[in-house]
């Protein structure tokens, strides 16, 4: 069990990067318009 | 992305992305591309005109997807560009500065409110802009607040002409209004969401851990992972306090400093003591830790507060929509000149002055208040005054900015424009009333500010009654009654019900802005009512008719093209069967404020009202004056047609009530409504549709400031709620209580409105109140039993026997119950199967 050691604070630098890349997306924007892009379908990307 | 194809009988290699194979001469062509998926196309392609699939799934798709493209009906309907462009002057240098910016690289970039957008196809037609003009770079759709974001290079093209594409397309391009401060509101929503997404992640790991530990409680577990687990813990709630928790501290201690307590304030003390104790516990090794509920209390109350912005935000958006009702662009007469022949100048509105003289054309609207001062017109008020038929006006005339100029060319002299019009009175007073609303204090936050105040004070008694046992056991138990005795469910559950009842009505063609409307419908006061179209089906119909039937046909014949609301109820006034002698009808005249008038059998054959016919010189049979007489006093238009000299027919045109409008406005009073009609029509009209529906207090012939005026009188005394057209009553309905918009757009109602019902008549209203009430029932529900778990679990933890497992679990446990209430209870009853009455 003294792996727990190594792995919770591995689990917590993982989760501490998920939370930044959550408030990246919302502070670029991604999330200001979550309504349009669903309509974008007809798209040719 | 649809390649340039080649001919493979010319043997020209089309521009692919796959490496070209060069063949030699007679030999097969290069490999085309499929239009649709750009696979190279195998050996048996299908070609239809210029395209060429692969296989039969690419050909239906790409069909489809073109027919899609092409199928929004707003952009088949559109017409191109006749003669010159009405968005001159979106190149104005007045107009383009406040609104256009210009990044590093030189291109400008501007917001403008779109609409017209409805679908899917709409979106990829706007969005496509950039590929069919060029100079445009990117136009970016927000659907939802029917905005685009453009980009363009400003030497390559105006933004007139991408102004004008738009309206060709089908679309109504206009400036925003001015009146919100974007950048700002964007920070603002973009924060909030951040926080979020930390105080969730914090609370999901603070509870992950915490179960770690719960699982070693009964069989132990060996001291170092103990630790490890509660410092982890720490660790995470920090995370949550340190930022997310913000909130809750500053706003604790603004209220602090101006001495007063708001409800932050209990919550930031419960979260500061709960997260002092526990760290003290976490370093000291030995003592209960709360990091679980700590953090949990912080992410469920973010989530509270997120659903209330949003819907705040959506309500600020509305407003901004009724800027764009008055026109943008005006034709001032170039001072100087000779009066016939002067020329005119476009110019912005906001440039024009008292004294200017502006020529307005048929078919636009008036932009300023003034005097006629050459041509005569009959001009159409009703989005001022309700009044459903256009009246004509000659020099000398006042008229109003927003009403619509329709038959003739008119020179008005600016007495008022901009902010100091009629109507730019009225939308000040919208955006004041609007702005009043957004500010009442909830009443779940009262009832959360004596409850919390309440469990301080327990709090407080508990730390003193356990201190004489010792120090540590006294606070530990404070702090467990704090932490446990916090209100998740009364933070929670009162925006969740009003934004689950709000959602459901929407489903059912109920808009609703603000979860304040549905608390107020679900009490008792005033309700004034309109008359047309929410009593009455608002259509003007044939309501008698006295005289030889095949008259009818000849009426409804002549009245077959008129515009005007009489006409076109005569217009139908004949039954199928009888063929009208078409033949004999020459020389018809539309008289405009008088009637019809026609050769019939070399007669002269007039259909008009009384008034017009009288003075004519026809004689009327007594029996013919005493139905218009008869029908004139229930306030119905009578209408006389005559041949020759005598009259001999008659009809009367009114509006209907519906039929189960005296039953619904019973069952309202029976709700405790006190029912009364305020109406810009007819006082007569007026009293006969209140005295079939069993209304005592009515008034008709009222103008949009007079019932402001009644609105405003009736606030003082009682809850006040009116339902009016959305657009000319925008006033009053801003002033009640509850406004309840009907008829007009969806959007410019919700201006000033807290309400849109999509659906005509009063059927919808009784709906809507109903479900208040259910709401509200269902809220106090949930108050009461968030109150009850925070008794019990209060009582436990004063008691001493308060755990942090029992406290981790009651408190999750309560909300959700709360919540499950929420969702459970039915707000209405079963979607009516068909249509409405």
């Amino acid at each position: 069990m003294s792996v727990l050691l190594i792995v919770l604070p591995i689990a917590l630098v993982l989760a501490g990067i998920g939370v930044w890349a959550c408030v990246w997306a919302v502070r670029s924007g991604q999330y200001d318009d979550t309504d349009t892009p669903q309509l974008r379908i007809l798209k040719d990307e | 992305m649809a390649l340039p194809l080649a001919s493979p009988i010319s043997g020209f290699a089309p521009e692919t992305a796959a490496a070209p194979r060069v063949l030699g001469a007679g030999q097969a062509a290069k490999p085309l591309a499929c239009s649709h998926c750009s696979a190279p196309v195998g050996c048996s392609p299908i070609r239809i005109e210029d395209s060429v699939f692969c296989c039969a799934g690419c050909q239906t798709a790409h069909a489809l997807s073109t027919e899609l493209r092409s199928a929004c009906p707003v952009a088949k309907r559109a017409t191109p560009a006749s003669g010159s462009s009405q968005y001159d002057y979106f190149d104005d240098p007045a107009f383009l500065k406040p609104i256009v910016r210009i990044d590093s690289s030189g291109l400008s970039h501007a917001t403008l409110s779109l609409r017209g957008m409805r679908c899917a196809s709409c979106v990829w037609t706007v969005e496509e802009m950039p590929r069919k003009v060029p100079g445009v770079i990117e136009a970016r759709v927000d659907f939802r607040r029917g905005r685009v974001a453009l980009t363009w290079s400003s030497d390559e093209v105006k933004l007139s002409a991408i102004a004008q594409r738009l309206a060709d397309l089908g679309y109504t391009p206009a400036p925003l209004g001015h009146t919100t401060d974007e950048s700002a509101n964007r920070a603002e929503d973009r924060r909030q969401m951040a926080r979020l997404a930390v105080a969730g992640a914090c609370a999901g790991n603070a509870m992950l851990l915490a179960v770690a530990l719960y699982a070693g409680v009964f069989d132990g577990m060996a001291p170092e992972f103990v630790a490890i687990f509660r410092w982890a813990s720490l660790f995470v709630t920090i995370g949550s306090l340190a930022w997310p928790g913000q909130v809750f501290f500053r706003s604790a201690w603004t209220a602090l400093r101006a001495r007063s307590i708001n409800l932050d304030g209990p919550i930031a003390l419960a979260l500061l003591a709960g997260g002092a104790w526990s760290i003290y516990s976490t370093i000291i090794g030995k003592g209960e830790i709360y990091f679980d509920s700590v953090s949990v209390l912080i992410f469920a109350l973010l989530v509270g507060r997120y659903i209330q912005h949003r819907q705040q935000r959506w309500a600020a958006d509305s407003v901004e929509l009724l800027f764009t009702l008055t026109p943008g662009v005006a034709h001032r007469v170039i001072p100087g000149d000779g009066a016939q022949n002067s020329r005119t100048e476009r110019v912005p509105v906001l440039s024009l002055v008292t004294g200017d003289v502006v020529e307005v054309l048929p078919g636009d609207s008036i932009p300023v208040d003034g005097v006629v001062v050459d041509g005569e017109s009959s001009i159409d008020q009703s989005l001022l005054t309700g009044e459903s038929q256009p009246r004509t006006h000659h020099a000398g005339d006042e008229v109003f900015a927003g009403s619509v100029n329709l038959s003739g060319v008119i020179r008005i002299r600016t007495l008022a424009s901009g902010a100091s019009t009629r109507i730019g009175k009225l939308m000040e007073l919208v955006q004041e009333a609007s702005g009043r609303r957004a500010r009442i204090v909830r009443f779940a936050d009262r009832v959360g500010g004596v409850f919390m105040t309440l469990m301080l004070i327990v709090a407080a008694l508990t730390f003193l009654v356990w201190l004489p046992l010792g120090l540590a056991h006294a606070i530990e138990t404070a702090v467990a009654v704090l932490v446990v005795t916090c209100p998740c469910a009364l933070g929670l559950a009162t925006p969740l019900a009003f934004t689950i009842v709000i959602g459901r009505a929407a489903r059912r063609g109920i808009l609703i802005k603000g979860g304040d409307a549905v608390q107020h419908l679900s009490g008792t006061g005033v309700l004034y009512l309109d008359k047309t179209g929410t009593l009455t089906h608002g259509t003007m119909n044939v309501v008698g008719w006295t005289g030889p039937d095949h008259l009818r046909a000849i009426v409804a014949h002549l009245e077959s093209n008129s515009t005007h609301p009489v006409g076109r109820a005569l217009a139908a006034i004949s039954d199928s069967t009888c063929q009208p002698d078409t033949l004999a009808i020459t020389n018809v005249q539309h008289l405009p404020g008088r009637g019809v008038t026609a050769n019939y059998h070399n007669d002269t054959l007039r259909i008009g009202s009384p008034t017009y016919i009288l003075s004519e010189y026809v004689t009327c049979g007594p029996e013919f004056a005493a139905f218009a007489q008869q029908h004139a006093s229930e306030g119905l238009t009578p209408v006389l047609i005559a041949i020759g000299q005598t009259v001999v027919a008659a009809a009367a045109i009114g509006d209907t009530l519906r039929p189960n409008a005296p039953a619904t406005v019973a069952r309202l009073q029976s709700l405790g409504w006190d029912c009364r009609i305020i109406s810009g029509d007819d006082e007569r009209a007026v009293a006969a549709a209140a005295k079939q529906c069993g209304i005592a207090t009515f008034q008709g012939g009222l103008n949009p400031e007079q019932k402001l005026a009644i609105i405003d009188r009736s606030r003082q005394e009682a809850t006040t709620v009116m339902v009016g057209d959305g657009v000319n009553d925008s006033a009053a309905l801003a002033a009640a209580d509850v406004g309840i918009a009907v008829h007009g757009g969806a959007q410019a109602s919700l201006a000033a409105a807290d309400l849109y019902l999509s659906r005509p008549g009063l059927t919808p209203l009784l709906e809507v109140v109903l479900a208040s009430r259910r709401t509200l029932c269902v809220v106090k529900l949930a108050l009461a039993s968030s109150v009850i778990y925070n008794l019990v679990a209060g009582t436990i933890a004063v008691t001493g026997h308060m755990n942090p497992i029992i406290a981790a679990l009651v408190m999750p446990l309560s909300s959700i119950t709360s919540l499950s209430l929420c969702v459970a209870v039915r707000s209405f009853g079963k979607v009516p199967k068909g249509g409405v009455e």
